[in-house]
């Protein structure tokens, strides 16, 4: 284990054990039912992998979740259900996608929380600058002579 | 003999950085001209000598010398040439070499291009490169000697992982870390104004060059990554929102800010502050990076060699440096006054709006990659982040920011109207709207590759939008092309690079609509798959350098007529006992045709097809943007570094 270790590399390199090829014969015979098994399995976690779904892996334990997942689909249960099923044997560790709860809330919560707190920075900070720097002062509109001569200028840089 | 040279060279670069750290930053602090000067030809030496410490090692690796304990762990006599001297960089102790020579050609860049620029602000940038230098120099010699002999040397070395042994990965690290370690001379700008207090137009414009290089190097870096595991992981899919990867996106999140940040100093000199807190943020990041990649605290299948001595160390260097520098930022921060007042609806606005939203894309990803690992340890709470959740995340924040990315270009500075924005843009929103028709007459009601196609679209028209208001294509047609020449370079370089992201997003959306087929097929049994016919004649015994496979031998027919013949394999290599999928690739501009081979079993041989629509613009996007960011580069007022009138450029612009 140690040389696969050593063997190991910066960046991107894998240590993938075996690639999930998969066996056509796991597969249920329904299109449309193995396609929703597919769907199930991406949100899975193969627990005894690093970050791989029970679709990606060809471990054990991953063959055995993708079977699971197939029959209780071939039993006629509902997407929630299977999936309910396995959560239920296996832990909030088997969610690929973590539940909403008070451990994963700021989790969930940061796309709002960074940027609703960014935006209320950028008004503070705002309002701070124009109370120190006074109001924005609103230019005059321009005059017919002032527009003449800016479309003089323009016509001057097109040519 | 020479791994003990490079040993010392390695001993010698420490000693010069030590010096490049101390001695500019005193002559600096003291206004000493002749300690100021000694920056640069320090950090000529230091590049010398770091260069000469990577020579060593790559010439240990190309002769096998195996009393070097890592070439023996790393190498093998009958690799090829190019994977003998990409395995010098292929394990952590080379890896971290090559990091430390590109910080010092780094240092050696700003001191050979930088004699434009302020004596004291060229001597503290140099002096707080050469203070990075000296830390990850001590990691080097202290933790991760690339160097060590062993005594008697075996006959022969290990071999070098087989998923390595790729072009594409033999030059995915020295991109990366170009990226990385680019982030390295922003960080020492920021630290340099921040130590005289002063961040002004000039600094903006200094820094921008910088800021550009290492994002086109880190996209290009990232893309190739991308790429890598693509075609070797054989799972058909580009972007896996590993910790590894999601370490590699975080630096080119901020740098992105960074980038866009540094104009509006340049240009209006507003967002100063920011801009400062956005380069240490982006080195930061990269140092993260590099933390989680080498300390094994996360769960990835980029797992590396690891060990908690280094970890700490990397952990330790961490936090010495953005500490450091945050510690700065809160002392003299403060005193920088804000200038250059905007209204919100602005280019400036578009600008904050851009940093916004991808600083928020950062919040989520840091969170999301780091958050298991603090729920586990605080709230003794083992959860998983994966795919599911970046993807849903993200998508919110994304929207958001291509909506802003065709529009903010065509705004005026200081204060615009929406309206004539609006006007020139209504070819694209019309063109986007199209692409979601299109793609939901072709492929039925998929939302979210339809709203892929529409961001390409959008992002595309908007970056010709443009472009053609620049040089008046409508207004003024025969006058279009003296202004097109006349462009500055940077403008179009922003077009392109915008236009490439809009690209990417084509590729990320046709892989999207990508379908795959799973079948187990006996020599001479096919299956139709989008269209095509894929037949499997022949599956056979082929036997490589290193390696034994089994090569099956599938031709692809359309109608009749012949496509062309892929031949996936199962390659077995011996030396490590470990098996590899070589998926086999027929890339068109349309589409990949893409055949990973599986078991076999009774007769049958199992073959996983994919046919991948538009997947290879996902990487010729990315070149795009990097090669937008090299015409950027090459702008003109770039170029000349002297710090020309200031009314001049801005009047231009």
């Amino acid at each position: 284990m140690r040389r696969l270790a050593t063997l190991a590399l910066l960046g991107w390199a894998s240590l993938a054990p075996a690639l999930g090829v998969g066996l056509p014969s796991e597969m249920l015979r329904d299109p449309a039912q193995e396609e929703r098994a597919r769907a199930i399995g991406r949100e899975l976690r193969c627990l005894v992998c690093q970050n791989q779904s029970i679709e990606d892996s060809e471990a054990e334990l991953a063959r055995d979740l993708r079977r699971i997942v197939r029959e209780r689909i071939a039993a006629g249960e509902d997407d929630r259900a299977v999936v309910d099923y396995v959560h239920d044997r296996y832990g909030d560790f088997v969610l690929l996608r973590p539940p909403f709860s008070a451990a994963t809330a700021l989790l969930w919560g940061m796309p709002l929380l960074a940027l609703g707190g960014g935006g209320l920075a950028l008004l503070l900070l705002r309002r701070r600058q124009r109370a120190e720097q006074g109001a924005w002062p609103e230019p005059a509109p321009l005059t017919p002579e002032e527009r003449a001569r800016l479309a003089a200028l323009e016509d001057d840089a097109a040519r | 003999m020479i791994a003990e040279l490079g040993h010392f060279a390695l001993a010698l670069a420490l000693a010069l950085a030590l010096a490049q750290s101390f001695v500019p930053l005193l002559g600096a602090a003291r206004g000493d001209a002749r300690l100021m000067a000694a920056a640069g030809p320090l950090a000529g030496g230091h590049l010398l000598a770091c260069a000469a410490a990577f020579g060593a090692l790559l010439w240990a690796f190309a002769v096998n010398d195996t009393s070097v304990i890592n070439v023996v762990q790393n190498s093998h006599s009958a690799k090829p040439m190019l994977y003998k001297l990409s395995g010098a960089w292929g394990n952590h102790e080379g890896s971290m070499l090559l990091w430390v020579l590109i910080l010092a050609l780094c240092g050696g860049a700003v001191a050979g291009f930088g004699r434009e620029l302020p004596s004291a602000l060229r001597a503290r940038v140099l002096g707080v490169l050469g203070l990075v230098a000296v830390g990850f120099l001590a990691f080097v010699l202290i933790t991760s000697n690339p160097f060590g002999r062993v005594w008697p040397p075996p006959p022969d070395g290990q071999g070098l992982n087989p998923v390595l042994q790729d072009p594409g990965l033999a030059f995915h690290p020295p991109l990366l870390y170009l990226g990385y370690v680019g982030y390295a001379v922003t960080f020492a700008f920021a630290v340099a104004a921040l130590l005289e207090g002063r961040v002004d137009a000039a600094w903006g414009r200094w820094v921008r060059p910088w800021a550009l290089a290492a994002w086109s190097f880190l996209t290009l870096g990232i893309a190739l990554g991308s790429w890598w595991a693509y075609y070797e992981l054989g799972w058909g899919g580009w972007w896996f929102w590993d910790p590894v990867e999601n370490a590699s996106l975080l630096p080119w999140l901020a740098g992105t800010a960074l980038l866009h940040s540094a104009i509006v100093v340049e240009k209006r000199e507003a967002l100063k502050v920011w801009s400062v807190l956005l380069a240490l943020l982006a080195f930061g990041f990269s140092l993260l990076g590099t933390f989680l990649v080498r300390s094994g605290v996360l769960n990835s299948v980029h797992a590396f060699a690891n060990d908690p001595e280094r970890g700490v160390f990397i952990l330790g260097l961490l936090v010495f440096y953005v500490a450091g520098g945050f510690a700065l930022f809160a002392w003299r921060a403060p005193s920088m006054a804000p200038a250059g007042l905007f209204q919100p609806l602005s280019r400036e606005g578009g600008l904050v709006l851009n940093n916004l939203l991808l600083c928020s894309m950062a919040a989520v990803v840091l969170t999301g990659t780091l958050w298991p690992m603090f729920a586990d340890l605080l709230l003794g709470q083992k959860i998983s982040v994966g795919p599911p959740f970046f993807n849903t995340a993200i998508l919110p924040l994304a929207v958001p920011l291509v909506l802003a990315m065709a529009a903010g270009p065509l705004m005026p500075w200081k204060r615009a109207q929406l309206w004539p924005v609006l006007q020139r843009l209504w070819w694209a929103a019309l063109l986007a709207a199209l692409a979601v028709a299109l793609c939901f007459a072709y492929a039925g009601v998929r939302i979210g590759p339809a709203l892929g196609f529409a961001a390409a679209a959008w992002l595309v028209a908007g970056a010709l939008a443009d472009i053609s208001d620049r040089i008046a294509l409508f207004r003024r047609p025969a006058a279009a092309w003296s202004r097109a020449r006349g462009l500055p370079r940077a403008a179009w370089g922003a077009a392109i690079a915008h236009a490439g992201l809009g690209i990417s997003i084509l590729g990320m959306a046709g892989m999207g609509l990508a379908t795959d087929r799973l079948a187990a097929l006996r020599p001479g049994a096919s299956l139709a798959h989008a269209g095509y016919e894929w037949r499997l004649d022949r599956v056979e015994d082929v036997i490589g350098p290193n390696w034994t496979a089994r090569r099956a031998t599938v031709t692809v027919t359309r109608g009749g007529a012949p496509v062309t013949v892929l031949t996936p394999e199962r390659r077995f290599f011996p030396v490590g006992r470990m098996n590899t999928t070589e998926a086999a690739i027929h890339t068109t501009w349309l589409s990949d045709l893409y055949a990973v081979m599986g078991e076999e079993e009774g007769g049958t041989a199992v073959l996983r097809i994919h046919h991948n629509p538009l997947a290879p613009w996902i990487w010729l996007g990315a070149v795009i943007m990097a090669l937008g960011g090299g015409i950027s580069l090459s702008d003109r007022r770039i170029r000349v570094a002297a710090p020309a009138p200031r009314a001049g450029a801005a009047a231009r612009a």
